[in-house]
C-alpha cells in the first residue's frame, strides 16, 4: 500500500458515460494483484471529502488504468480532468482474486457492465484461458471485449435489450454453459449485487467454487471507517468483514447474503 | 521550539492526536505514515464484549461532512488485547484507549482491565456516541450519570482519564465541570453531532440506523465554540476536535482553549493530515516567533 500524487496520462471517453483513465504510478503498478483497487482523491472536489474506489483494469510498465462510469459528483468531475492534472492515489488495496495455478481449474469469468475491468488482470495472468461472460443493459454497457479476445479468451456477451450479443441476462448464458457439465471449473465474478447473488446461487447448484468481488459503498478504503462491511459466515454465526481489506473478493460460500441489508 | 504538552501525567511530544473511530487501531495507518510522529494514537471505542455494529449503509457523505452510524463495531477488550495491543505497545508514542459500556459497572470494569494491562497512555471515556441504543450518549447528556461514570472509572484506574463530551447539550459547562469534579484529568470536545439525511427518490433515510453522527469540516465552528465555553468553565486540559483539516484549523482550537487537538474524519480521505498539521504548526510558530506551543493555548482575546 502506497500513497502517491500522480499525473493523469490520459482520461478518455470509452462509450456513453464510460471513461478510461491512465495514470503513471511507478510505486503502485508493480504491486498490483488481480481484483485489487485504488482509492482516488479527486483533488478539485472541495466539498465532497471522501476518496473514490476504482478497480484496477490494466497495468502496463509504470502505469495503471481504470475504467469508470460517470455516475455522480466525484466521477463527473474526474471525467472532465485533462491529462497532466494531478490525482492522489492510495493503492493497491484489498484482497483480490486467486490466480488459477497451471493445470488447475478452468476459469469462467462473469461480469456485469464495467465489472469487466476488474477481471482483466485475472484473465491476463491465468495460465489457463477460459470464457468471459459479460452482460449489460445495452450495447454501450459492454466494455473491453476486444481486450479479452486479444488475450485469447472467448467472450460471450449478453444484453437485456438484445442490441449486442445474446438477448437476456448474463447469468442465463452462464447457466446454459454450466449445464454442459465440463470438469474442473471455477467462477470469478464482478458486477452488481443481484448478479453476484445469482452467480453464487449457480455456483452452489453446480457445486463449483466461486470468487465474488463485492461492490459496497466505501469510506476510507484502508480498513478503519467500517463503512463497507458485508456479513461473512464464521464458525459460530456471522460477522461484518470489510470489503476494502478482507475483500473486495470473497469466496461465495462465505457470504451470508440473508443477513445483508 | 517546544511542541510538547501535558495531559496530567501524560506528556505528548506534540499536541496533535487522532480522533477515536477514525484511526482504527493504529496499525492500519502504519504503511502510510510514521505513527511515532504523532502526539498520541487514539483507538476506536472498546467495550467488554465484541460488538457486531449496525447494519449498512453506515455512512453518508454530505457537503463538507460525513454522517456515520457504525455502531461501535469492535473486538471487545480481549480481542483488542490479542489482535492489536502487541503492535501498539511497541510504539514510542502513547496509546489512548477509548472505552465505553452499557452500564456504569461495565465502564469501570473495562477501565480496570486496561489499568491492569500496563503501558496504556490514557483512557478516553466515550459517553457520547449517538449511534448505539444503550450506553453512549445517555451517559453524556445527563450530568448525574456522567458524574457516576467518571467517578466509577476514577476508582478503577490510576491512568489519566479523558472524558469525551457530547455536543448535544444546551450548555457544555455543567458537563465539563461535572467530569472535572468526578476526577476526569482532561476533556475531549467534541463527539459527532446527531444528524440525518434522506434520499428524495426512495424517501428513505440514507442510513440503516436512520440517524447518525455528523463529522468533518462542517462541524468545526460548533466545536470551536464548545471548546471556548468549556475552557472557561474548567481548569483541566481540553483535547479539541471537529473538522480539523490543516494546521490553521488546529491553531484555532488551541486559541479557543484546547491544549491538544485530534484529527478525525480527515484521516479517512487524507492519511497524511495529522503529520501535515504538525509540520504546519511548527511553521506557524516560526513565522510568529513563538518558542512554546503552550503560548497559543487559550490566547483568543
Amino acid at each position: 500500500m502506497v500513497e502517491q500524487t500522480v499525473q493523469i496520462v490520459s482520461n478518455q471517453r470509452d462509450t456513453d458515460l464510460y471513461f478510461r483513465l491512465v495514470v503513471r504510478v511507478p510505486q503502485i503498478a508493480p504491486l498490483v494483484q488481480p481484483g485489487q483497487f485504488v482509492h482516488v482523491r479527486i483533488l478539485p472536489l472541495k466539498h465532497a471529502l471522501l476518496r473514490r474506489p476504482f478497480s484496477i483494469f490494466q497495468v502496463s510498465g509504470d502505469t495503471l488504468s481504470v475504467l469508470y462510469k460517470s455516475v455522480g459528483q466525484g466521477t463527473e468531475v474526474l471525467s472532465q480532468m485533462p491529462s497532466g492534472d494531478e490525482l492522489n492515489l492510495i493503492g493497491p488495496l484489498g484482497h483480490g482474486f486467486t490466480v488459477p495455478t497451471p493445470g488447475g481449474e478452468t476459469p469462467l469469468l462473469v461480469a456485469g457492465g464495467y465489472g469487466m475491468a476488474a477481471l482483466y488482470l485475472l484473465a491476463q495472468r491465468s495460465p489457463q484461458k477460459g470464457i468471459v461472460f459479460v452482460g449489460g443493459r445495452r450495447r454501450v454497457d459492454i466494455l473491453c471485449e476486444e481486450e479479452f479476445r486479444a488475450l485469447g479468451w472467448e467472450v460471450r456477451a449478453t444484453t437485456e435489450d438484445g442490441s449486442h450479443g445474446e438477448k437476456g441476462l448474463v447469468t442465463h448464458a452462464l447457466q446454459a454453459e454450466l449445464g454442459r457439465r465440463a470438469p474442473r471449473r471455477k467462477l470469478f465474478a464482478c458486477g452488481p449485487t443481484p448478479m453476484l447473488k445469482a452467480v453464487g446461487q449457480l455456483a452452489s447448484e453446480f457445486n463449483l467454487p466461486a470468487e465474488l468481488s463485492l461492490d459496497e459503498h466505501m469510506g476510507c478504503g484502508i480498513g478503519v471507517c467500517l463503512t463497507c462491511v458485508v456479513p461473512i459466515k464464521t464458525d459460530d454465526g456471522w460477522e461484518y468483514h470489510r470489503t476494502c481489506t478482507e475483500g473486495p473478493v470473497f469466496d461465495s460460500r462465505q457470504v451470508a447474503w440473508e443477513e445483508a441489508k | 521550539m517546544n511542541l510538547s504538552v501535558k495531559i496530567n501525567s501524560l506528556t505528548l511530544q506534540n499536541p496533535v492526536t487522532v480522533a477515536s473511530g477514525t484511526f482504527g487501531y493504529g496499525a492500519e495507518y502504519a504503511p502510510l505514515i510514521d505513527l511515532n510522529q504523532l502526539g498520541a494514537v487514539v483507538v476506536k471505542g472498546i467495550r467488554l464484549q465484541p460488538v457486531r455494529g449496525n447494519r449498512t449503509p453506515r455512512t453518508f457523505e454530505v457537503t463538507s461532512g460525513l454522517i456515520n452510524a457504525i455502531g461501535l463495531q469492535g473486538p471487545g477488550v480481549d480481542g483488542f488485547i490479542r489482535k492489536y495491543w502487541p503492535f501498539l505497545k511497541e510504539l514510542k508514542v502513547p496509546t489512548i484507549i477509548n472505552i465505553w459500556g452499557t452500564t456504569v459497572e461495565e465502564y469501570a470494569e473495562v477501565a480496570r482491565r486496561f489499568d491492569a494491562l500496563g503501558g496504556v497512555g490514557a483512557l478516553e471515556l466515550n459517553v457520547s456516541c449517538p449511534n448505539i441504543k444503550e450506553g453512549g450518549a445517555q451517559f453524556g447528556t445527563d450530568v448525574k450519570l456522567l458524574s457516576q461514570v467518571v467517578a466509577a472509572c476514577r476508582k478503577a484506574t490510576q491512568l489519566p482519564l479523558i472524558t469525551k463530551l457530547s455536543p448535544n447539550v444546551v450548555s457544555i459547562a455543567p458537563y465539563a465541570q461535572a467530569a472535572e469534579a468526578a476526577g476526569s484529568d482532561a476533556l475531549s470536545i467534541m463527539n459527532s453531532f446527531p444528524a440525518m439525511a434522506i434520499d428524495i427518490e426512495t424517501r428513505r433515510p440514507r442510513l440503516a440506523n436512520v440517524t447518525g453522527g455528523l463529522t468533518g469540516p462542517c462541524i468545526k465552528p460548533i466545536a470551536i465554540k464548545l471548546v471556548w465555553e468549556a475552557a472557561k468553565a474548567v481548569k483541566i486540559p481540553i483535547i479539541g476536535m471537529g473538522g480539523i483539516q490543516n494546521a490553521a484549523d488546529a491553531i484555532e482550537f488551541l486559541l479557543a482553549g484546547a491544549t491538544a487537538v485530534a484529527v478525525g474524519t480527515a484521516n479517512f480521505y487524507e492519511p497524511q493530515t495529522a503529520l501535515q498539521v504538525i509540520a504546519g504548526l511548527r511553521q506557524f510558530m516560526q513565522q510568529q516567533r513563538l518558542l512554546d506551543v503552550r503560548d497559543l493555548i487559550g490566547q483568543c482575546r
